[in-house]
């Protein structure tokens, strides 16, 4: 693997997360507890589909298929999303809690990447910044507020947490030749990461009245990076693909 | 007859935000570069505001279309880049003007770091109280949040400081 296949290893996954993710929180579209709630999720995918797709478009600068191929001929095997963006929507508890895991971590990504050595990326990672910055407030206002609500609100959220917290761990499965991203400045790796996004988390959910999981139960679940995925995601890509399966052309 | 960059920038104060009609794309703040090149061939960057903003590419049709009914221009090329970052403190004090027109909150000036504390903070373009009350930092475009006046009583939007 060189440096070029090494950097669209990165873009894939987080192109990939951000497009699945997105598709995900737009299935609240009409269905938010509150109106608020259904703009939210909504806006947010609106953000993520539109930042996968500056991203696909830097995969296209390096030699890939354009943005719409790469996002809507792929099955499952070939898609980079970590098993957490996959998962269903389940209830509100699960997507907040979802939503502010990943969210965090994106920021943090974006965060690093605004001084990548690759200047397209480091380009689009201070407009992603911004635009994140909003998502982990959103995220934790609420995590904050049904953290402190009543016991069922708690007991809710905690749950959520619990089967969240390994899949989130997941996100940050090592890539195959991070340590050429780390030595050429381009990014400063997963593991690096990790351990920003635990310093941030781990204070804010404390805050919001939840446990976090024993260190000793900590057992990330890995696979996605490198193509195994839970069964969660064909039907979701059979979802999002629909109308351009039936005609590529479809436009509006 | 040369033309200058100074006459398309005043030329594309004409055309206006399609989410937003009183303010200008130039005040706005993403047009971040014109140049006129030989045969008076007119090259436009444009900036994105929000990575998602479905307006951008409208918005690119929308300078060539009315590039395109200006006599003497050669070609015109329009392209989108990431190079210069757009953040809201780029909206002219025009723009800013023109957003309160329209019956939204202008973003404060120098957010870098933006807080719900700064967000709750928002101004009323109606009655200019400061008694107000965020409901919700997303809005029904990617650029506004939800907010309620406790003065005057009303719902207003605000166009997030970014």
């Amino acid at each position: 693997m060189n440096n070029i296949d090494a950097l669209k290893e990165l873009l894939y996954k987080m192109a990939d997360d951000q497009l699945i993710l997105g598709h995900r929180n737009s299935e609240w579209n009409g269905l938010g507890p509150i109106l608020e709630e259904d703009i939210a999720f909504s806006s947010m995918a609106q953000d993520k589909m539109g930042q996968s797709e500056h991203l696909y478009n830097l995969l296209n600068q390096l030699g890939e298929a354009d943005a719409d191929t790469v996002a809507f001929t792929r099955n499952a095997p070939q898609f980079h999303c970590s098993h957490l963006v996959e998962l269903p929507i389940g209830g509100y508890d699960f997507s907040l809690i979802r939503h502010f895991l990943f969210d965090f971590a994106e920021y943090l990504r974006f965060e690093a990447l605004k001084t990548s050595a690759y200047q397209p990326l480091a380009q689009v990672a201070k407009k992603f910044f911004g635009e994140v910055k909003y998502h982990t407030m959103h995220a934790n206002t609420w995590v904050y507020q049904l953290g402190h609500g009543n016991e069922e609100s708690n007991s809710k959220m905690q749950e959520s947490l619990n089967f969240a917290w390994n899949y989130a761990l997941g996100m940050f499965e090592p890539g195959p030749a991070e340590e050429m991203l780390i030595n050429e400045n381009i990014f400063i790796g997963e593991e690096a990461l990790q351990a920003k996004w635990l310093e941030v988390v781990i204070p804010l959910l404390e805050k919001s009245n939840l446990v976090i999981p024993e260190q000793s139960s900590w057992a990330p679940i890995y696979g996605g990076r490198i193509g195994n995925h839970t069964a969660h995601l064909q039907p979701l890509l059979s979802e999002m693909t629909e109308v351009y399966s039936i005609d590529p052309s479809a436009d509006w | 007859m040369k033309i200058t960059p100074a006459f398309i920038r005043n030329e594309l104060k004409q055309v206006k935000d399609p989410e937003i009609p009183t303010i200008s794309i130039v005040d706005l703040g993403i047009v971040t570069g014109i140049e006129v090149s030989e045969n008076n061939a007119i090259h436009i960057t444009l900036t994105p505001t929000f990575a998602g903003c479905p307006a951008l590419r409208m918005m690119e049709d929308m300078v060539k279309e009315h590039l395109g009914k200006i006599e003497n221009l050669g070609e015109i090329t329009v392209k989108t880049s990431f190079e210069t970052t757009w953040t809201t403190d780029l909206i002219s004090d025009e723009g800013h003007a023109a957003i309160k027109q329209h019956g939204l909150a202008p973003p404060m000036r120098n957010c870098a770091h933006i807080s719900m504390e700064i967000l709750e903070a928002t101004s009323c373009p109606y009655c200019d109280s400061n008694d107000t009350k965020m409901k919700s930092p997303f809005g029904p475009t990617l650029c506004r949040s939800l907010h309620y006046c406790n003065n005057c009583k009303q719902a207003f939007e605000g166009f997030k400081p970014v």
